[in-house]
């Protein structure tokens, strides 16, 4: 069980949000408001959108344009930075600022911009290379750091700008244009990876299931600091299925957890009780996860997912439970969201704080310092 | 000070630095022979003295140097310093490679370089001796610690007989003094352990040198007391050692003669000074241009030699307004300012060459964005890690070129330490004016040397404020008003500044090419062609003030070209050659891209070009290949500055050949 207490859920569990309402959202507080009502055709740009027809890139553009109004923030406010690769071109699809910069610099330069201007809301795009490969070390420390930076990593576990070859995420053995005889490299989790990184809010959604995405982006939008999204997106050009048994219902029944705080982590063909046969407990031996059949052994030791508690262990535990190769048993929704000082907030702060204690600087007694000497004609 | 470059206090400089350095000492030290009325000491006027003091990397070396300096420039003298130092924190103690020095220059009129060869060498051990008794010439004062002239540590460095004794340093004037035991003498009354006291011994030998040339003594005295405040017992134990090498001085037979050297009232415009620098200097430069720009200031850093001491100074001063963000890389540094800037910050990423190549990727970017931003290189021995402690020129053709793609960035290059602070303006007036990455290159010489700097009025400071833009700017064919983040003024070629925040303006931007104008992403040919010549005219239309020769004959046929810190040891040199009746000109860039409007109708007034650099000939294959000129490339890559007297040689032998 977890070791804290979750806080009461709101009536409609499902997916829903239990962090409250929009209005109050601590992440976006300093965030000037729109003076109208926002539709979805706000945020479209007027460009044309370049993916591959069939990427699933257009259905997180949709669901993102979609859930914007919602949010009521001032457009000029809202800042979209990505990086390289397909996802990464997303920005120029969104009628708000944005920035398409390098390979795997978007948190390094989100950073940036969202420690200096607690006025904005910054998004950070990138792909599972991008984030993952090239970088990895920006993704992580942005991650420690707690930067109000809301970053959706949409991984298609391939690259697919330069058509085809292996990426950080693919399963080991995968033969592509660069490894012909099977890829060797053992893949990231990235969601294990977030949270050695000390992430405060990790989530994983599916593309194609808009509801669910949307869901996981109020809650991001609504966290404090860097939210970690991992977005299944299928490549239909390159890693076309990737994520199928994810996405067929009946195959989902097996392969996918849907976590909902403070409800029991339960999935399969659906009981009398209305959950699922499924349930994850923990075993008193090894004290890792496993799945059990409930009607065989109860529902007293099935987990009641606990997104708030202070130890990453059990949310760290769910990231183990898919395997690598069927997907079996992969958890969706937020594993983890908890609350932490804010890299930006904490740095305005001391700015606050530096003028408390020295004044306001003023450049000629700065230049003066202490030890001068006149000379005079 | 180092502008006036034809007061009369240089001719004093002359005429003394043109005899060899062997008579250096003899020659200038009787200027005058006094004694003080009811003393018994006679007290010599001399009008420059070079001091080095040396020791182990752990000894307080650079501690001491720069109190002897703030000692120096209180006084009123004209100064010019130079550290010196190995790249291990704490070197093994006694070796060779372990020896820390630093080297000051004060004199009673205008000087233009550390100095040449020491005076007086302090050396804390043997291999502080060793390490620097090949630069100082015979009949020079060497003041040596004989407490560790032991068998051990003389072994260490290769010592088979005791050079104190063995008579190999009858050339030199010996001061042969037990500096620890004298110093743990003096501190009994303490209780401290023996190795705590022995620390003390630079303020003992600090003291020493206090008397020896008359330095005010209560700012050292104030300054350990408020370097420990939080330990007053070594405070005060700290100011016995001092005051206890002061009064070993004045009693001691040993020391017969001590030194005034007259406060250099010529070399100065009246005005306010301070000793400072060059990353000081350079730092100030940033938060001066910061609230001359009424911008926030946003540095994006990662730790490295010799430039973390602008991170640290910067984040010291937060209460104006400036962020300092100590990045996970050096890509991450720029990257950060980057998105700064783009948020409507003056940016800023500072580091040294390694760095310079890790944001090589992220500056290209900015070249793309058309984004103000200033990059300060603060260079050092390479290739890769190089040598970080000591001192390169070698960074230019990579500031210049070091990009994919036609990446052209703005390139500026202080002169001197104090000068560190008008070329951080002027680099940040070029990025704001035309919205583009700038590099500023200073170096390790300039970086820790220091020199007296005439603080400037605030109110004299260059407005550097900026525009964002508030509003449409273009007007579709449908009469649609629109904005174009690509819409160029017609007189700067800058974009627009349209920051996150401002409504109506919402843009993308980003590394692809992007259409003339609209800022869409582009792939047309013709586009293209057009959008590099236009970021390349952009950065060769900057105006930059016309290059300035120094010429007092008005006839010489030969000028001699240099940029960035070598202007003391080049300015020097002249002044060598002139004495001797050579006729050259001096002229010293401080843009090197773009060069000022003038460089070529210079460069081609003059029958001969020498360039010195601190490199194989960076800015010569600039010069050559933009001029077609054949310019004599004059280079030394050892870490340390030009020395005056081979730089005056070398060129001589150019001029003659």
């Amino acid at each position: 069980m977890p070791n804290t207490t979750p806080p009461p859920t709101s009536a409609a569990a499902g997916a829903h949000s239990d962090s409250g309402v929009k209005d109050r959202l601590p992440s976006l507080a300093l965030v000037p408001r729109a003076d109208n009502k926002q539709t979805m055709k706000d945020f479209k740009s007027d460009q044309e959108v370049r993916w591959c027809p069939g990427c699933g890139d257009y259905a997180v553009l949709a669901a993102v344009q979609g859930f914007m109004p919602e949010l009521g923030l001032a457009r000029e406010n809202i800042v979209f930075v990505s990086g390289i690769g397909c996802s990464s071109r997303f920005p120029y699809y969104m009628n708000t600022y944005g920035m398409h910069s390098i390979h795997g610099r978007a948190p390094a330069i989100a950073t940036g911009l969202a420690s200096s201007r607690p006025d904005l809301s910054v998004w950070v795009v990138t792909g599972d290379g991008d984030a993952l490969s090239i970088g990895g070390n920006h993704l992580i420390h942005a991650l420690r750091r707690n930067v109000n930076l809301k970053i959706l990593l949409f991984n298609n576990r391939i690259y697919g700008l330069t058509k085809g070859q292996y990426s950080p995420t693919s399963e080991v053995g995968k033969i592509t244009k660069s490894t012909p005889m099977g890829s060797l490299d053992a893949p990231f989790n990235p969601l294990s990876l977030a949270l050695g990184a000390e992430a405060t809010f990790v989530a994983r959604t599916v593309d194609s299931d808009r509801q669910h995405l949307t869901e996981v982006l109020r809650q991001a939008a609504a966290h404090p600091g860097t939210a970690l999204v991992e977005i299944y997106q299928n490549c239909n050009i390159f890693n076309d299925g990737a994520f199928e048994v994810l996405k067929d219902k009946t195959q989902a029944q097996e392969a996918v957890i849907r976590l909902e705080h403070g409800r029991p982590i339960r999935f399969g063909p659906p009981t009398e009780d209305g959950l699922g046969a499924k349930g994850v407990v923990r075993d008193h031996t090894s004290g890792d996860l496993r799945v059990i059949d409930v009607t065989q052994e109860g529902t007293n030791d099935v987990l009641i997912h606990n997104a708030h508690a202070t130890s990453p262990t059990t949310a760290f535990a769910l990231t183990r439970l898919a395997d690598a190769d069927t997907l079996h048993h992969t958890p969706i929704g937020v594993l983890r969201n908890v609350e932490r000082a804010v890299y930006d907030t904490q740095m305005n702060n001391q700015l606050d704080l530096a003028i408390e204690q020295q004044g306001k600087g003023d450049l000629t007694t700065l230049l003066h310092g202490n030890d001068t000497w006149t000379v005079t004609g | 000070m180092t502008s006036q470059v034809n007061s009369t206090a240089e001719q004093a400089e002359n005429a003394e630095q043109a005899n060899s350095p062997a008579d250096n000492q003899d020659e200038s030290a009787l200027v005058e022979g006094q004694q003080r009325p009811g003393e018994e000491k006679e007290i010599r006027q001399l009008d420059r003295v070079i001091i080095r003091f040396a020791g182990d990397s752990g000894d307080g070396m650079q501690l001491t140097g720069d109190r002897f300096t703030s000692e120096t420039a209180s006084f009123g003298n004209d100064l010019s310093t130079l550290p010196n130092f190995p790249a291990e924190i704490r070197a093994p103690a006694g070796t060779l490679p372990g020896v820390s020095s630093f080297q000051l220059h004060f004199a009673d009129h205008d000087i233009l370089t550390p100095g040449d060869a020491p005076d007086v060498l302090v050396a804390m051990n043997p291999a502080a001796l060793k390490a620097n008794i090949a630069d100082v010439p015979p009949g020079a004062v060497i003041i040596v610690n004989n407490d560790e002239f032991t068998k051990r540590p003389m072994a260490k460095v290769g010592y088979a007989t005791n050079p104190l004794e063995d008579g190999s340093l009858t050339a030199y004037h010996i001061h042969s003094v037990p500096l620890t035991t004298l110093t743990v003498e003096a501190l009994k009354p303490f209780g401290l352990t023996r190795k705590e006291a022995e620390r003390s011994k630079n303020m003992f030998a600090l003291g020493l040198l206090s008397w020896m040339y008359h330095r005010p003594t209560e700012g050292t005295e104030a300054f350990l007391r408020k370097k420990f405040a939080k330990k007053p017992q070594l405070a005060e134990a700290n100011v016995t050692a001092f005051r206890a090498g002061w009064n070993y001085g004045e009693t001691t037979e040993d020391f017969a003669v001590s030194y005034q050297v007259a406060p250099a009232t010529k070399a100065f415009t009246p005005g306010t000074y301070r000793n400072i620098t060059g990353n000081l200097a350079l730092t100030y430069g940033l938060i001066a241009a910061a609230t001359q720009a009424d911008l926030p200031l946003y540095l994006g850093s990662y730790p490295i030699t010799p430039a973390s001491d602008i991170l640290h100074e910067l984040a010291r001063h937060k209460n104006f307004n400036i962020r300092t963000f100590q990045a996970e890389d050096e890509i991450a540094g720029i990257g950060a300012a980057l998105g700064a800037a783009f948020g409507g910050q003056l940016g800023v990423t500072t580091t040294s060459g390694p760095g310079v190549a890790l944001k090589s990727e992220t500056i290209g970017l900015a070249v793309s964005l058309e984004l103000p931003l200033l990059v300060v290189d603060i260079q050092r021995g390479g290739p890769s890690t190089g040598l970080p402690t000591k001192t390169e020129q070698a960074d230019l053709l990579q500031a210049m070129y070091g990009r994919n793609g036609e990446a052209p960035v703005p390139i500026i290059a202080p002169q001197t330490p104090a000068d560190c602070f008008n070329a951080a303006i002027e680099a940040a007036r070029i990025a704001l004016t035309y919205r583009t990455p700038v590099f500023l290159l200073s170096d390790g010489y300039l970086a820790n040397g220091s020199e007296p700097w005439h603080i400037p009025d605030v109110a004299n400071l260059p407005d550097l404020r900026v525009q964002f833009a508030t509003g449409t700017n273009h007007e579709l064919p449908d009469g649609t008003q629109v904005f174009w983040p690509y819409k160029r003024d017609p007189h700067t070629l800058a974009r627009p500044w349209a920051i996150p925040g401002t409504p109506g303006l919402e843009h993308r931007i980003g590394g692809i090419e992007k259409q003339n104008g609209s800022g869409n992403i582009s792939y047309d040919p013709a586009n293209h062609e057009f959008m590099v010549r236009t970021r390349q005219a952009k950065i060769d239309g900057i105006t930059v003030e016309d290059l300035a020769i120094d010429d007092p004959s008005e006839a010489a046929t030969t000028l001699v070209l240099g940029w960035g810190s070598t202007y003391g040891p080049i300015a020097a040199a002249m002044r060598r050659l002139r004495t001797q009746g050579i006729a050259v000109a001096h002229a010293h860039l401080r843009h090197l891209n773009p060069f000022p409007a003038n460089t070529e109708r210079v460069l081609k007034s003059y029958q001969r070009v020498i360039i010195p650099e601190m490199n194989l000939g960076q800015l010569a294959t600039l010069v050559r290949a933009k001029y077609a000129i054949n310019a004599h490339s004059h280079t030394q890559i050892n870490g340390m500055p030009f020395k005056a007297e081979e730089l005056a040689t070398a060129l001589k032998e150019a001029i003659n050949a």
